[in-house]
């Protein structure tokens, strides 16, 4: 049944996705076996006993009750099977272990911040150790969210108000996919995320220095990854449009006078894109509301001096 | 007092005029908008409710075009969000709650009973024009701005988004009106107008359906009004039960909805296999097996079903004691439509099967709601159900059965009881045609979706990863096939209406009350005072003299 696993189910990632697996394909071979017994009847009686003249007389078979015994029974067994079963699986998915290293998850339109023990905060990322437990502490800033990775098999939703958790094991060294999957309005499907499941010594690199990719990446280059994978473009357009309710398009805007909402011009340099990233309600270019979040201790400096060499390169 | 007719008058070929019917006696525009003949409030009802699927269904076709490609195809994000949310909202409160009790149920059930009426015709007429009053402010809301949504109306996005979110929950509110008032009508008329000799268990098993669906209209139903006012409340006033901002609960919201919202799905399908218990003993000659089964199972579906909602929380942050709970229960209240499905089998098993239309969508029925019930195992199980809820592979279970269960049901007792509404056969072959097409484009668009869910796929995307492109190209491609399919039956069905009267009595040889008179019947249903003479479901040879 592995090709059944391989082409239906993301690949296992952690370790209570084995579990959820064979359960998973226990009901398939259930619902197989019975679709095809209720097939195979509906195809047998069709030619058996299909009508051959107007005047075919039927048995009166009213019912028989050892029979609706037998399939009323049996069928609440394997369901009863099937019930204890996930109610297993479903204990161990919620429980944490002790031992687990807790990051705090906060959910927004449309981004995933995370927050480590040691203060380390990054947006729509996370590196974690293979083999060791962690544990997400999850709440959001604005509506329902849900925070999901398929290769770890987790999955909760993501409530204002209050907290809510998943917890995993890494068992495969890669980057898994998160996604946000509770509906939560223009940005649901671009809410994305990843886990960089790394060995303990890359971790450990990570941990002090950053991630590879972030030290070394030349800075325009960096700045375009920032770009797409930290949020700005789902407001920021790069060719020109403007995009409803966001923000200026990005195209061509270095170097030009830009008009505030108080009247004020400025110039739009260095200084002034680093100013809209950490305290973008400073001053709001005219005719845009003032809805940009700050990225103040979300971006790594070289992160931030990247876009704005991106910014530059934009014509 | 005149007796009943004869088989041979029943079965007879000679044509007899029926140019005196319900259609034609009264006539004028008038006397139908006042009608309060159950038969022509029921056809009123049919037309609203296909119109309704049309409208859904053009939603579904557009918003299967965009997902041919990730990003853009043909519409925005925001324009995505609302077409998903109205299909979702057009086909839940306008087609699928009302289609078979109020289209369907309305013309047949009083026929079936033997009784002249509904127990309150002017509340029939009342909750009709109820129905077309919150269609009518649905429709003004899809045309001011549009809701986005989705028809969960879950909070605080709904509570804190533009668009007319309060003009479509109050036309929601409306509906519900006209579901209860129906609902009221057919307990009412299944306790006092039996016609005499007709016991509870002397009854077709589709009045049994539809007695245990107008229970849980009438228990749920206001419970979804009074959610819906508090939404009204909570956008308007800010009073504070739903929005964590200023002080409410998010999730209180979500078991508000699901408390009907659960038992509304039982709303949509026990009419559904009720159908099917009217047309497989009539295409298999035989009597059902284990009628008195079938007839608790769809109590207890009913009953039970008040007790599951939080199956669709698990991962919602309700207790985990209570998700356990909620799974266990889930697990028994599949078992009577397990039941069912087994009886059904039984019933054709040395029976004398043709396979005209209605049969056709009776064996799609089997084969599609088999699915669709099948998969309701996989989201049952809580270890699961965290993978798979909130991804695509709900959005096939959920169609396998209300689309291939209810409305293929639905499609089954139109062509069943086409010929005693209209009294016209439609065009046979077609039918066979256009139901291949549907039930083939319904699984090519459908059954890919189970593969993307567990893939990973979340629900609700306008955007997605390109390696869920080809699944989503071929469930697009699909969707073309089953809307050809549907289009195909419109027309047959619709060009039927133009031929003479040519339907007889009781084409299918049915033993229930509707086939003994006129095709179409007259306005008061029988020319002579209905007794119960055999059951329902009576196929031994009459004895002679």
């Amino acid at each position: 049944m592995k090709w059944f696993r391989d082409l239906t189910l993301p690949i296992e990632a952690s370790t209570t996705a084995r579990d959820i697996d064979n359960l998973y394909i226990f009901i398939v071979w259930l619902s197989a076996f019975f679709f095809l017994l209720i097939a195979g009847l509906i195809a047998y009686f069709l030619l058996r006993y299909r009508r051959k003249g107007p005047n075919d007389v039927t048995p009166h078979i009213t019912h028989n009750l050892t029979l609706e015994i037998t399939w009323s029974v049996l069928p609440l067994l394997i369901c009863l099977v099937v019930f204890f079963w996930g109610f297993n699986g479903f204990v161990r998915a919620n429980v944490a272990p002790l031992n687990a290293m807790e990051i705090q998850v906060t959910a927004k339109k449309w981004q995933w911040q995370f927050e480590y023990p040691d203060g380390t905060r990054t947006i729509n990322d996370i590196h974690v150790p293979i083999g060791k437990p962690v544990r997400l502490v999850m709440t959001s800033e604005d509506v329902l969210h849900s925070f999901f990775v398929p290769a770890f098999r987790v999955k909760h939703d993501v409530v204002p108000g209050r907290y809510t958790e998943v917890w995993f094991e890494p068992t495969k060294l890669g980057t898994h996919q998160v996604f946000c999957t509770e509906y939560c309005g223009k940005g649901h499907s671009d809410m994305l995320a990843k886990v960089h499941v790394d060995d303990e010594a890359t971790y450990k690199k990570w941990v002090e220095e950053g991630d590879e990719t972030l030290r070394t990446m030349p800075l325009p280059q960096l700045g375009k990854l920032v770009y797409e994978e930290k949020g700005c473009q789902t407001c920021h357009s790069l060719d020109g449009r403007r995009t409803p309710n966001g923000g200026p398009s990005w195209k061509g805007i270095y170097g030009t006078m830009e008009e505030m909402s108080d009247g004020q011009k400025m110039l739009v340099d260095a200084n002034y894109i680093r100013e809209s990233i950490m305290d973008p309600q400073k001053h709001i270019v005219r005719t845009y509301e003032g809805i940009m979040p700050t990225f103040q201790g979300l971006l790594r400096e070289r992160e931030v001096l990247g876009v704005i060499e991106y910014i530059k390169t934009l014509k | 007092m005149a007796n009943h007719p004869t088989t041979q008058a029943i079965h007879s070929p000679v044509k007899e005029d029926v140019s005196v019917n319900y259609i034609t006696s009264p006539k004028g525009l008038m006397s139908w908008l006042t009608t309060i003949d159950h038969k022509r409030i029921g056809i009123m009802y049919l037309w609203a409710v296909l119109g309704a699927f049309l409208l859904g269904g053009i939603f579904a076709l557009l918003l299967r075009i965009e997902l041919l490609t990730p990003k853009e195809t043909i519409m925005t994000a925001e324009t995505y969000n609302k077409v998903f949310t109205l299909h979702g909202v057009i086909m839940v409160f306008l087609f699928i709650i009302p289609s078979i009790p109020a289209a369907l149920g309305n013309f047949v059930l009083p026929l079936m009973l033997g009784a002249k009426d509904v127990a309150f015709p002017r509340l029939n007429l009342f909750s009709y024009y109820i129905y077309v009053v919150g269609a009518l402010f649905g429709i003004t809301a899809m045309v001011t701005g549009g809701v986005d949504t989705g028809w969960t109306f879950y909070t605080p996005y709904s509570t804190t988004t533009n668009g007319q979110v309060s003009m479509m929950v109050m036309a929601a509110f409306i509906l519900g009106f006209s579901s209860i008032f129906t609902g009221i009508n057919f307990i009412a008329t299944v306790h006092k107008l039996r016609a005499p000799g007709m016991g509870w268990f002397q009854m077709p098993l589709f009045v049994w359906g539809m007695y245990s669906t107008a229970v849980i209209q009438v228990l749920a139903t206001p419970v979804l009004g009074i959610t819906l006012v508090l939404l009204m409340l909570e956008r308007s006033f800010g009073i504070g039960i739903f929005d964590p901002a200023i002080g409410g609960d998010p999730v209180l919201f979500q078991h508000f909805f699901w408390f009907y919202s659960h038992p509304a799905v039982y709303i949509m399908i026990v009419p559904g296999m009720a159908i099917i218990s009217e047309i497989i003993p009539t295409f298999s000659k035989k009597t059902i097996f284990g009628y008195k089964a079938i007839a608790f199972s769809s109590v207890s579906i009913a009953l039970v079903g008040f007790l599951v909602w939080g199956h669709h929380m698990f991962v919602s942050g309700q207790s985990n004691l209570a998700s356990v709970i909620f799974s266990f229960l889930t697990f028994l209240v599949a078992i009577p439509s397990g039941v069912k499905v087994f009886n059904w089998l039984a019933t054709m098993y040395r029976g004398s099967i043709t396979l005209e239309a209605p049969m056709l969508y009776a064996i799609s029925f089997l084969l599609l709601f088999g699915i669709g019930g099948l998969t309701g195992i996989f989201l049952g199980a809580l270890s699961v159900d965290i993978h798979l809820t909130d991804t695509y592979f709900v959005v096939a279970h959920f169609h396998y059965v209300m689309m291939g269960g209810t409305v293929i049901a639905f499609l089954g007792g139109l062509h069943y009881w086409w010929p005693k509404m209209f009294g016209r056969m439609y065009n046979e072959r077609l039918a066979q045609i256009g139901c291949g097409l549907v039930f083939v484009g319904f699984n090519m668009t459908f059954f890919t979706q189970f593969v993307l869910g567990s893939r990973g796929m979340p629900r609700r995307y306008y955007n997605y990863l390109d390696q869920f492109q080809a699944l989503h190209a071929f469930s697009t491609v699909g969707s073309w096939v089953l809307g050809a399919g549907l289009f195909l039956t419109a027309g047959y069905l619709l060009a039927s209406l133009r031929k003479p009267y040519d339907a007889p009595r009781n084409p299918w040889g049915s033993r229930t009350f509707e086939w003994e008179t006129q095709s179409p019947p007259i306005t008061h249903n029988f020319d002579f005072d209905p007794v119960l003479i055999h059951g329902p479901y009576d196929y031994r040879p009459e004895k002679k003299g």
